[in-house]
């Protein structure tokens, strides 16, 4: 069970999380922001509950929805913030942007912009700590969607193959783009993939945080002793898929309900039931959330632009 | 100094560079006791064990992706993908991930891998065993191109290839496989991106590569004897990173220009190598128009009078090139 510093961690990245996304889509309505983003609001109990789970040395892949995850292993939000807006001092120096960013160094082997791209990349990580015997997992988070791509499948057969260290993290937010799970794939829980490639698989409920982190906790020990695992996290994803989507795929009540089911602020219950922390104190949190987000733009605000004359640079080794 | 076949060469490399490094590993389809299609790495299991000579699924996306995933996280993988065709199944994890992991990231990652296809015609196993599909990956920044046209070039060039921190495609060529050279024993590195001029001349510049080379320099032999045309044979053994400086001073040299390759002609390298001459001050010199001489625009066929047909030839060699003097 986790502890009431753990708790509080885990609360607090997801409002590291909500704030960073809010603030990002803030920047895109107002027109200062180039490109497009795949907002992970809805989400956060995933990526928090799975990666307050790993140890230090663990490293993950991540995915295009991919903010959540690297704030989640613990990133430095104003080095993201300034990759984001294209800066010099982002941890891509401003070649990769949201969908690619990446700290080798941290753990993070980086955000992916095709789905399911970074699937068999977490093998080959898996690979390496195998033949290093080192002593770490690797998580792979991806979607839905990627599950259906040809990549997911020879990976798992692969990692079970050679029993690599990968524990599978499917977030099941229900929709690719435009398309529901439903119309996808025939069957309704995508767990029972794991047993085609002779693995375990299991479903949690992905908007409970502490449920998350409690099953990847027990994932990451059986990944750790005996191979690879898929553990798929029941969630939704409120915002459209990138920032141009507007919602034609889906009702309004529809997202209504998960709103309901929303991961903050089911935790937020959950502590204050349990006396662990008071409302005022929340909301502390929350506001000091926010102050680190805004304290991430001015960061990423006065970061220059990389000089364009450096564009070929980093291409070859 | 002692002969090897092609293939040996290839297999005296890996081997040294196991041996030598133990971050070095092999992975891909039937390459353990069977020894890989071509039976490239043949006895290396019996050497290395099945952990490093890592016998896989047929599933080229994980071969390729796993070995990039490996690379940026610390190991120096070789994969073989049995024929370059397959490639194509592997392609996001090539072209998207293991060639732009690099730049994406800031140039903060390493990925130092080797993937190894066979390529080319003349085994009569047709349009989807048969390709050479080099110029697909010349697009691709972050990849490094070779193909070695001799035995000492292909110990001496993928020995260099696996000491690379980027990924690099090595396209084997299937008809060499059993050729045979002079390679020189222990470590030999043939380092990227330096052409070969296999044969001086002063009338004409051949440049060619891979499997071509060979006839290439018959061709050479015969424009010589029969017509009196000196022809320098000019092989650029690495098409990514390219040595422009010295095709560019042997197109100087000669005036006049040939490029053979076996790949479809339209949308080849060698359309490439027409452009780095002509956008060099050997434009100048040129006292006749570059000529290509590639594989026509046809998948290879099957029928063994058909698929000679498909690429070039001595004769068509020859031809052309008489041509070109004569002009």
């Amino acid at each position: 069970m986790a502890n009431i510093s753990k708790l509080a961690e885990m609360y607090n990245k997801m409002l590291l999380i909500r704030s960073f996304e809010e603030k990002a889509l803030s920047l895109f309505k107002s027109g200062t922001m180039h490109g497009t983003m795949h907002p992970y609001i809805g989400e956060e109990a995933t990526a928090v509950g799975v990666c307050c789970a790993l140890e230090p040395q663990d490293i993950i892949s991540s995915t295009h929805r991919g903010h959540g995850h690297v704030i989640a292993k613990g990133i430095d939000i104003n080095r993201m913030m300034a990759e984001f807006m294209g800066k010099q001092d982002g941890y891509c120096r401003g070649r990769g942007g949201s969908m690619h960013i990446a700290d080798i160094e941290g753990g993070n082997l980086g955000a992916n912009g095709v789905v399911g791209g970074g699937i068999p990349l977490a093998v080959g990580a898996g690979l390496t700590t195998l033949m290093k015997r080192m002593n770490r997992i690797v998580v792979c988070f991806f979607g839905d969607g990627a599950s259906n791509e040809g990549a997911f499948h020879e990976s798992l057969n692969l990692a079970s193959l050679w029993k690599l260290p990968v524990l599978f993290v499917c977030e099941d937010n229900k929709y690719g783009m435009s398309t529901h799970r439903s119309r996808s794939m025939a069957i309704s829980d995508i767990s029972v993939r794991a047993a085609s490639y002779g693995m375990p698989g299991e479903t949690v409920d992905g908007n409970d945080a502490i449920a998350v982190y409690e099953a990847a906790k027990k994932a990451r020990a059986y990944v750790r002793s005996s191979g690879p695992m898929l553990l798929v996290c029941d969630t939704y994803r409120y915002c459209g898929h990138s920032k141009s989507d507007t919602n034609k795929y889906r009702t309004a009540e529809e997202i209504e309900v998960w709103k309901k089911k929303d991961p903050i602020e089911r935790m937020r219950a959950y502590l204050i039931d349990r006396g662990f922390f008071t409302a005022e104190e929340l909301d502390a949190m929350a506001e000091a959330a926010r102050q680190r987000i805004e304290d991430a733009v001015a960061f990423a605000n006065n970061s220059p632009y990389p000089s364009p004359d450096t564009v070929a640079q980093g291409v070859y080794a | 100094m002692r002969e090897l076949t092609y293939a040996q060469a290839l297999r005296e490399a890996m081997t040294l560079e196991m041996r030598r490094d133990e971050d070095v590993f092999l992975m891909g389809e039937d390459i353990g006791v069977y020894g890989g299609a071509f039976g490239v790495t043949a006895g290396m299991l019996e050497e290395f064990g099945p952990e490093r000579v890592r016998e896989t699924p047929i599933s080229e996306a994980a071969i390729v992706g796993a070995a990039a995933g490996a690379a940026v996280t610390g190991m120096r993988p070789i994969a073989e993908i049995m024929f370059s065709d397959f490639l194509t199944i592997a392609m996001d994890q090539l072209v998207n991930q293991a060639a732009k992991m690099r730049y994406m990231f800031g140039g903060t990652a390493k990925v130092p891998m080797v993937v190894r296809a066979p390529a080319g015609s003349g085994t009569g196993a047709a349009a989807q065993h048969c390709q050479s599909p080099e110029a697909w990956f010349c697009n691709v920044p972050g990849l490094k191109v070779v193909i070695p046209s001799t035995p000492a070039d292909a110990k001496g060039l993928l020995t260099a290839a696996i000491r690379d921190d980027n990924p690099v495609l090595f396209l084997e060529q299937k008809l060499l496989y059993k050729t045979t050279g002079p390679v020189p024993e222990g470590e030999y590195i043939v380092p990227l991106g330096r052409a070969a001029v296999h044969r001086t001349g002063t009338d004409i510049t051949i440049i060619t590569y891979g499997r071509m080379l060979p006839m290439c320099l018959k061709a050479a032999e015969e424009l010589e004897a029969r017509y009196g045309v000196s022809a320098e044979v000019v092989d650029p053994r690495t098409l990514v990173p390219l040595d422009k400086e010295t095709i560019i001073a042997s197109a100087k040299k000669t005036g006049r220009v040939l490029i053979v390759h076996e790949a479809c002609q339209t949308g080849g390298f060698g359309g490439e190598l027409a452009a780095v001459i002509a956008e060099s001050d050997a434009f100048y010199r040129l006292k006749a128009p570059i000529r290509r001489y590639g594989g026509l625009d046809v998948p290879i066929p099957f029928s063994p009078v058909l698929e000679a047909r498909a690429v070039p030839d001595k004769d068509g060699v020859i031809q052309r090139a008489v041509e070109l003097v004569r002009s």
